[in-house]
């Protein structure tokens, strides 16, 4: 079975799981492919009517859920250049324009894409879908796109939240969408230098589980890896959750095969660094399909971990939390990850608690909420929470841990256990699901994110927030939003920033138009306070707008001059980035 | 969109409810008021901080360590001695809050004003929106400044409301009075001193202090934007050191927003009224001592009328500054390190400064007598104290110009059940120290020699009758900013002979340009400026407009005359100071020369009947004239030595020239800049 019957096709992640309200009201997450799975979440409903003002009576489904096969013939006929196809036959290699297949490679998961697919509304997709099998059926397919003009979008895992994959539309040429997934697998493992040799189309969890069966692992571990792809975090510079242990994409990557029009490009030894002019690693790494495709990569892989451990800390408020996290990474003790939510999102968090089958483990729960808030004297509206998570050998993680607390204790926080921590990461993965039980009930929304040096972290979190807040209120949003962040990254100087935001749309005759003029302005509140475009996500043409004044005018025209060198009839014509 | 535009535009009757709060005060006791509960909320961020704790975060601030380091390495002197000089400045500065003080204070101002005033107004509307803001971000209180009056006045209205008090920036002269130095400062005020000049280190303490109370927003500030207590009752230039200091806060991102709160605060009758007009006629201002004040409780005897508070509108300083500021210009330097303020930063604080002291002027409540006094002062000085002008006459034309004044938009304080002869009646009382009534005629009082009547020098003579005008003149510049704009076309007008739009507001350009030190014009709004004088003359009749021109029409005489009149005495006092500089001064001269010169040059063409206004005698006009000078660079300050100037004479007279329309407009439009 492929991609589009196991995925959904107009939301987040596997078409078996999701979030619903049954008939008793209670929300339940379905399948049985996450800890969460077949679990009925009590307080979820409360927690959801009363963030948003939003009501079980008032359902937004997707309107094109049931008659989708209706939906696809009415997407437009592809603009196929025969001259093309008749070449990509006689190579023999893989292709569809088949509409389920073009649409489905036609998006990201911004909220304005994955809204305007349950509305039934498409734009321009792609003409041709080609899966490749390998490296050189990448060069084959480049070389024919250069001979006939045709236009190539890259595609991994779909996963882009830059309005990337989106098709131009301005773009008369045939698009096709060149998608990696076939190319698929571990070249070899070189256990002498430890490292790995891969296909750029690897999914990120296909990844991990192959290199666990030899007892490795990569440890990138991106929140999107259930779908992401090796080539996709190349092109976007990545970045994963244990960056602490194992590094950013950039630190990982000893060596990249990327095909360009002008040829492939790639360097010539295995060196773990060299001093050679700039690195050209860094005109690949977060180029964002615009120069070429991706097609091996050698990484650096570790053997996996002896000892895992969560791990939760209460702060009193959100000030002494993130400066436990600065002081942390003063002392450079960051765990493999260390997490600071909000008061918004520790109550979040809360409202995913799945029903508790002891009386024994509520009024254990019962006591430490008391232990917290009544005899610490914790305000349950200002405290906020740290999620932690320890790897390596098990001494020294206890080792490790015991430095974190002492250090967290300092200023105010009092350990809360690993159930917390570790809920505090499963978060991370159904959040994206969340997304679509809230179109359901016509809340929209999203996250989006920054980096920060320390000085202005507090600072960005409290005027975004309260952008956020006072853009609703002029835009006619009738309630209040969820407008929240979390710190999720710890640096020598600075730290990565997440913002969350949604709300309730009832009333709205354009709301995807508001959601975006809120975002917008979240942005230029960002950058006005010392925020950076992007950590992680990318430019895409979502940020494109504010490059210029980001990178400086000789910035934009290094970059553009080696688009010009590198791709000179923009074959590779997503135009995101510049 | 213009959103001071909101605030006070319509005659106060129509839109603000003004309450008497001392009504409440003569009914009800007045230790009830002073120990009543007061539970302020402060903004939703803010926790409380101690006086002792806000000194503490300003030691400790990574800034100050900063320029304490800078310091010491730049002086050769030891880190801690500096650190310790900080410390000692600190001490002088800071506030000493305290709640106990504030139900003191609250009941001794009761027994005072319920003395000296008849009522104080308060429009609770703006009470009502402080509230809210308050609630929202850090707000800044920003009074006009006329009287020593002000000082607490705000601290009282927002006690009795239930608001947070402010703590409020007053001058280190006030510090040093015995007690009541140190009542002020457990009242909230902490003391800044005067000519700061190039003390780094004080700058640094300061300005950490005033950003760190912005920063934690437990209570409002409370500050002069205009700097100083306009001795002229006029709204002075705003001063922008503090204001910079206020604003920096939300520019580095520190803050969400800061609200700005103008207050207009009017008199009826100001306590210093005697005392201010000595000092622009030179004589100095006394020391600030206990002793000092004591002596003056003997105006505590007299009966100043009823004062006016107006809260304007919030005024959202992220709002305002958007598109004029690019706050990411604070991106590339930490902080908490000192940055000098861009060209662009300044430009905006200066908006920003100048837009809140017109705000102010837009919300002040004019009073009948201010209206009179503008007349007054259209008659002769010598006429006026010799023969005084018929009650009739004045009536009639006070009314008049209360329709004129209504029609401009001006907020005024004009009873509406009581009969019109009967407001001037007590008005004339209220003032019964400058102008008389007698027998039908209104006549300028002039002081008497404490000795009797001895007779005295033509010199004498001409200082007590300017003593008298200068007193009369400062209530006619309560209502000054009605009819500035107005009054500048109509001088364009008449100067110029012009009736082309575009050489028009070329002039008006130039009168802009010459008189920002005198009248609180906006910067970069003088098109709309134009515009507005456009329109008020129009529609009281007085112009014809069309798209290329603007014409005067016969039946507007009586208003483009009365107009006229109004800014002449500043043309012909700006006009002296020039021909002094062009014929009489040296090429090198400094302020102290300048200004007895320029008074003994008054007061000779006053006596041989050249120079017809008294008014050319006040330094404080004087003044302006040499920062217009400055700022136009036909005067230019010499490096070597300290307020030493040289004169541009070219450039002097081009300035005269053109004031006095030997140039002819068309020049102006051909080089607009009024500097050479």
């Amino acid at each position: 079975a492929g991609p589009t019957e196991i995925m959904k096709w107009n939301g987040w992640g596997y078409s078996d799981s999701r979030f619903l309200f049954n008939k008793k009201g209670q929300a339940e997450f379905t399948g049985k492919r996450y800890r969460l799975s077949g679990m009925i979440l009590p307080s979820l409903k409360d927690w959801f009517e009363g963030t948003f003002g939003a009501s079980l009576q008032h359902k937004s489904p997707a309107t094109v859920s049931a008659i989708y096969i209706y939906f696809f013939n009415a997407v437009q006929p592809p603009t196929l250049n025969e001259a093309f196809v008749e070449d990509l036959k006689s190579v023999g290699i893989p292709f569809s324009h088949d509409a389920e297949d073009r649409v489905f490679r036609a998006h990201g998961h911004c909220l304005h894409e994955i809204f305007a697919l349950r509305e039934g509304k498409v734009g321009r997709v792609p003409d041709l879908v080609v899966w490749p099998n390998c490296h050189n059926d990448v060069v084959k397919i480049v070389e024919l796109a250069c001979k006939h003009s045709v236009c190539l979008i890259p595609y991994g895992g779909g996963t882009s939240v830059s309005s990337a994959l989106e098709c131009p539309p301005e773009e008369t040429r045939s698009i096709v969408s060149l998608d990696t997934s076939q190319m698929n697998r571990i070249l070899w493992i070189d256990e002498k230098n430890l490292t790995a040799h891969v296909e750029a189309g690897i999914i990120g969890q296909d990844l991990e589980r192959l290199l666990n069966e030899n007892g490795y692992c990569t440890g990138h571990e991106p929140d999107s890896m259930e779908f992401s792809s090796l080539g996709g975090w190349v092109a976007t510079r990545a970045s994963g959750m244990k960056k602490n242990i194992y590094g950013n994409i950039e630190d990982l990557v000893v060596h990249i095969k990327m095909v360009t029009p002008r040829g492939v490009i790639e360097k010539s030894c295995l060196g773990p660094r060299m001093s050679t002019g700039p690195d050209i690693h860094h005109f690949i790494m977060g180029s964002e399909g615009t120069l070429g495709v991706v097609t091996e990569v050698t990484m650096k892989i570790r053997p996996m971990p002896e000892y895992q451990k969560y791990g939760s800390v209460v702060f009193p408020n959100f000030e002494q939390g993130v400066a436990c996290l600065r002081e942390v990474a003063r002392q450079r003790c960051a765990p493999a990850s260390i997490r600071l939510m909000d008061n918004e999102q520790f109550q979040f968090g809360h409202a995913l608690k799945p029903q508790v089958s002891s009386i024994f483990t509520s009024f254990l729960d019962g006591l430490k909420k008391f232990y917290i808030t009544k005899f610490k004297g914790f305000d349950p509206h200002h405290l906020c929470v740290a999620t932690l998570l320890f790897e390596g050998n098990r001494e020294k993680v206890l080792q490790h841990e015991k430095q974190v607390y002492d250090i967290a204790a300092k200023f105010g926080g009092l350990a809360a256990g690993e159930d917390n921590g570790q809920r505090g990461y499963m978060l991370t993965f159904v959040i994206a699901y969340l997304r679509d039980l809230g179109m359901d009930y016509y809340v929209i929304g999203e996250s989006f994110e920054t980096s920060v040096p320390w000085d202005r972290v507090l600072d960005i979190c409290r005027n975004v927030k309260e952008r956020i807040i006072r853009e609703c209120k002029e835009r006619g949003v009738q309630f209040p939003p969820l407008s929240t962040c979390r710190v999720t990254q710890t640096y020598d100087a600075g730290a990565c920033v997440y913002f969350y935001f949604a709300f309730n749309y009832r009333g709205l005759s354009d709301p995807v138009h508001v959601y975006e003029r809120v975002e917008h302005a979240a942005r230029e509140e960002i950058l006005a306070n010392g925020g950076s475009l992007s950590h992680h996500h990318g430019v895409g043409k979502l940020r494109k707008e504010w490059m210029r004044e980001t990178l400086s005018n000789v910035g934009m025209g290094m970059l553009k001059s080696v688009k010009d060198y590198v791709d000179p009839n923009n074959i590779f014509g997503n135009r995101n980035l510049l | 969109m213009n959103p001071h535009r909101q605030s006070g535009r319509a005659g106060l009757h129509d839109e603000e409810d003004f309450v008497d709060i001392l009504e409440e005060r003569r009914r009800s006791s007045d230790l009830g008021h002073a120990l009543r509960t007061f539970k302020p909320q402060p903004y939703t961020g803010a926790l409380p901080c101690s006086a002792s704790d806000l000194n503490k975060s300003v030691l400790e601030s990574q800034y100050l360590r900063y320029m304490t380091k800078e310091i010491a390495m730049e002086t050769g002197s030891s880190v801690e001695a500096v650190k310790q000089e900080a410390c000692g400045i600190l001490e002088e500065m800071s506030h000493n809050l305290q709640l106990g003080f504030i139900r003191l204070l609250g009941f001794t101002l009761t027994k005072v004003f319920k003395r000296i005033f008849s009522s104080i107004h308060v429009n609770m509307e703006g009470l009502s929106r402080l509230q809210q803001a308050i609630q929202e971000c850090p707000v800044i209180l920003m009074p006009s400044h006329r009287s020593y009056v002000d000082f607490l006045i705000i601290s009282y209205i927002l006690f009795t409301y239930d608001l947070p008090i402010p703590v409020i920036a007053a001058g280190v002269p006030l510090a040093g009075m015995k007690m009541i130095g140190e009542i002020l400062r457990r009242s909230g005020a902490f003391f800044i001193r005067r000519g700061i000049g190039s003390d780094k280190l004080y700058w640094a303490v300061l300005s950490e202090y005033v950003k760190t109370i912005v920063r934690k927003g437990f209570a409002p500030m409370e500050f002069y934007v205009e700097g100083l207590r306009s001795r002229t009752l006029k709204s002075l230039k705003p001063k922008l050191g503090m204001m910079h200091m206020v604003l920096e806060p939300f520019f580095k991102g520190e803050v969400y927003d800061i609200t700005l709160v103008p207050i207009s605060i009017s008199y009826d009758r100001v306590l210093e009224e005697s005392l201010l007009a000595h000092e622009l006629l030179g004589v100095p201002k006394p020391k600030e001592t206990t002793m000092g004040l004591l002596k003056a409780a003997r105006v505590l005897q007299e009966d100043y009328g009823s004062m006016h508070v107006n809260f304007g509108h919030p005024l959202s300083v992220r709002q305002l500054s958007q598109n004029k500021i690019n706050r990411s210009q604070y991106n590339l330097i930490p902080r908490d390190l000192p940055q000098k303020p861009s060209a662009e930063t300044q430009a905006c604080t200066n908006w920003l400064a100048h837009l809140v002291v017109r705000v102010q002027e837009e919300g002040s409540v004019v009073s009948p007598w201010s209206l009179m006094a503008c007349l007054l002062l259209q008659t002769p000085s010598a006429t006026l104290a010799e023969e005084g002008l018929a009650w009739d006459q004045l009536t009639q034309k006070t009314l008049w110009l209360r329709t004129l004044a209504l029609g401009f938009g001006a907020c005024l304080n004009w009873p509406g059940h009581v009969p019109e002869s009967d407001v001037m009646s007590s008005s004339m009382a209220l003032h019964h120290s400058v102008v008389q009534h007698k027998r039908g005629r209104v006549h300028l009082v002039e002081e008497k020699d404490p000795a009797g009547n001895r007779p005295v020098s033509p010199e004498e003579g001409v200082l007590r009758r300017a003593a008298a005008v200068l007193m009369v003149a400062s209530y006619r510049n309560q209502a000054l900013h009605i009819f500035v704009r107005p009054a500048l076309l109509v001088t364009a007008i008449h100067t110029t002979k012009s009736t082309h739009r575009d050489e028009l507001f070329a002039f008006f350009c130039f009168l802009q340009n010459v008189f920002s030190n005198e009248f609180i014009f906006i910067p970069d709004r003088a098109s709309e400026d134009f515009e507005e004088a456009c329109s008020l003359l129009r529609k009281c009749g007085a112009v014809q407009i069309s798209p290329q021109e603007v014409a005067e029409l016969e039946a507007g005489l009586q208003t483009t005359c009365f107009l006229q009149a109004l800014l002449q005495p500043f043309i012909e006092t700006y006009q002296v100071v020039l021909r002094f500089l062009c014929e009489e001064a040296d090429h090198v001269f400094s302020e102290k020369q300048l200004l007895p010169a320029v008074r003994s040059l008054a007061t000779r063409l006053i006596l041989s009947g050249e120079l017809h206004t008294y008014e050319a005698l006040s330094s404080d006009t004087q003044k302006n004239v040499l920062s217009a000078l400055l700022r136009l660079e036909a005067v230019t300050k010499l490096r070597t030595t300290e307020s030493k100037y040289r004169v541009n004479r070219a450039a002097i007279r081009r300035i005269g020239d053109i004031l006095s329309g030997k140039i002819p407009p068309q020049m102006l439009i051909a080089a607009p800049d009024a500097r050479l």
